[in-house]
């Protein structure tokens, strides 16, 4: 059972879950609550976690030299690879485990970092073949739809109408064009994983999607909206109220696919206009001035309606259907190559 | 802002060999609103801790519950979402916002401190 907040400071009121006070994060933002719910769960679990950072914001900003706002194991090689490179610290742990260098029964988790551009985008490919080649790690991507990191890019998280500086919104185009790509139906369709989306405004349904990605036979991703509190043009405190509402808007749906078996876990059923969400934010002002906002804004609402009626139906449909049985860890969790 | 080292006493590689060394770094200069802790409205739910990026809420463990304790200055950035989660920020009557005196975090401009 995950633990609420009262239980959680009992426990975490004077040591940092992982992560220190002191880094230098915008004030507001998402993505230091991701990891810190992340690694508090991990901790209050009895595992101790190993971090694996992609380029990003939460690369640059925690680990500005001489300084490093991680007091667990940290590891960071380049934007497109942190996938690849924590699959082979967790192929290293195997192998010293298997030499008797690691006490047996010593419980570590792997945690690899990244926004969205290090997933959708430039660490695609890696995360892949980590996730194809059955490596026991999770991977959260905080979601700020964008490269924030570097002054608002459009990324394939964007979504359509968003204001950025690679598709402004002008007299010629309403912003970005495309609908925002699906990941987790991505990372969903390589089957032996554990996938969900989770948001910081239900911390409840978000640790206990870590507490079961950390007990699964198996790699796990995780997909957290964090919003930028810069880029997005909210105000500072707005963090969690925008998470809030991209849940009862369905713009960000909860669910989880384990192993091909869709549950959505938190049920909308009066779901708000995502007209309220797209108000919300300043991203899209520029939008709203526009004729054609309307039809923009209307075809979103569309998809997103579509989308959720679409996974209370595979709900329904995978109901007790694994795609693959536990038999698929078995090839890869006694083989003799991690050593 | 330590003393810079030179390159004879950096460890090689340059490498930060003392883990969660960012404690050092006051990152409360940033704040532009701060947040006032007003303790007699508190239910310590322990919202505001659970949310604060910075890790700046102060808690004290009383009879095995815990307790709010106020604000670590030297790391808060005033963002204010400990005020925007705070329950006692909203009316539980009107849904709108409460008034001041009944909150349990006010934010308040820095400049009213400045003298401090």
């Amino acid at each position: 059972m995950p633990l609420n907040a009262i239980e959680l400071a009992k426990l975490f009121h004077d040591k940092n879950p992982g992560i220190t006070p002191g880094h230098r994060m915008c004030p507001g933002c998402a993505a230091p609550n991701v990891v810190k719910f992340a690694l508090m769960t991990a901790i209050a679990k009895g595992y101790h976690p190993v971090v694996g950072l992609a380029t990003g914001c939460l690369e640059v900003s925690t680990t500005i030299f001489p300084y490093t706002a991680w007091n667990v194991p940290y590891i960071h090689n380049a934007f497109e690879n942190v996938a690849a490179t924590i699959s082979g610290v967790e192929t290293a742990f195997r192998a010293a485990k298997k030499r008797g260098e690691i006490p047996p029964d010593k419980k570590l988790a792997f945690f690899a970092f990244a926004g969205d551009g290090g997933t959708y985008d430039i660490g695609l490919q890696s995360l892949s073949g980590a996730v194809e080649r059955g490596h026991k790690f999770i991977y959260i991507v905080y979601d700020n739809e964008g490269y924030m990191n570097t002054g608002n890019q459009r990324s394939g998280a964007t979504p359509p109408g968003s204001d950025t500086t690679t598709a402004p919104v002008g007299k010629q185009i309403p912003g970005k064009l495309q609908l925002k790509k699906n990941i987790v139906e991505i990372m969903a369709a390589h089957e032996n994983v554990y996938v969900a989306t989770v948001a910081i405004s239900e911390p409840i349904d978000f640790m206990k999607k870590i507490e079961k990605a950390l007990e699964f036979d198996g790699p796990a991703f995780i997909a957290a909206h964090s919003a930028c509190v810069r880029f997005w043009r909210v105000n500072d405190d707005k963090a969690v109220e925008s998470a809030r509402l991209a849940v009862e808007t369905l713009y960000w749906p909860l669910y989880e696919v384990e192993r091909g078996v869709y549950r959505v876990t938190k049920k909308i059923t009066n779901p708000k206009p995502v007209e309220e969400y797209i108000r919300s934010q300043g991203r899209f002002r520029p939008l709203l001035s526009r004729p054609d906002a309307k039809e923009i804004i209307e075809e979103l609402q569309q998809y997103v309606t579509s989308r959720y009626e679409r996974l209370l139906a595979l709900e329904e449909i995978t109901k007790d259907k694994p795609l693959r049985g536990p038999w698929a860890k078995e090839d890869f969790q006694t083989d003799e190559h991690a050593m | 802002m330590p003393e810079l080292k030179g390159w004879k006493e950096l460890p090689i590689g340059g490498l930060i060999v003392e883990p969660g060394n960012a404690k050092q770094y006051k990152t409360g200069t940033w704040r532009v609103l701060r947040p006032v802790y007003q303790p007699e409205n508190c239910i310590h739910c322990m919202q505001c801790w659970l949310y604060c990026p910075d890790q700046a809420i102060v808690v004290e463990i009383v009879d095995g519950k815990p307790k709010m304790r106020g604000y670590n200055y030297y790391y808060c950035k005033g963002c204010g979402l400990c005020a925007n989660v705070c329950p006692k920020s909203t009316d539980p009557k009107t849904k709108q916002p409460a008034p001041e005196e009944k909150r349990a975090i006010v934010m308040r401009p820095e400049t009213d401190f400045a003298e401090e």
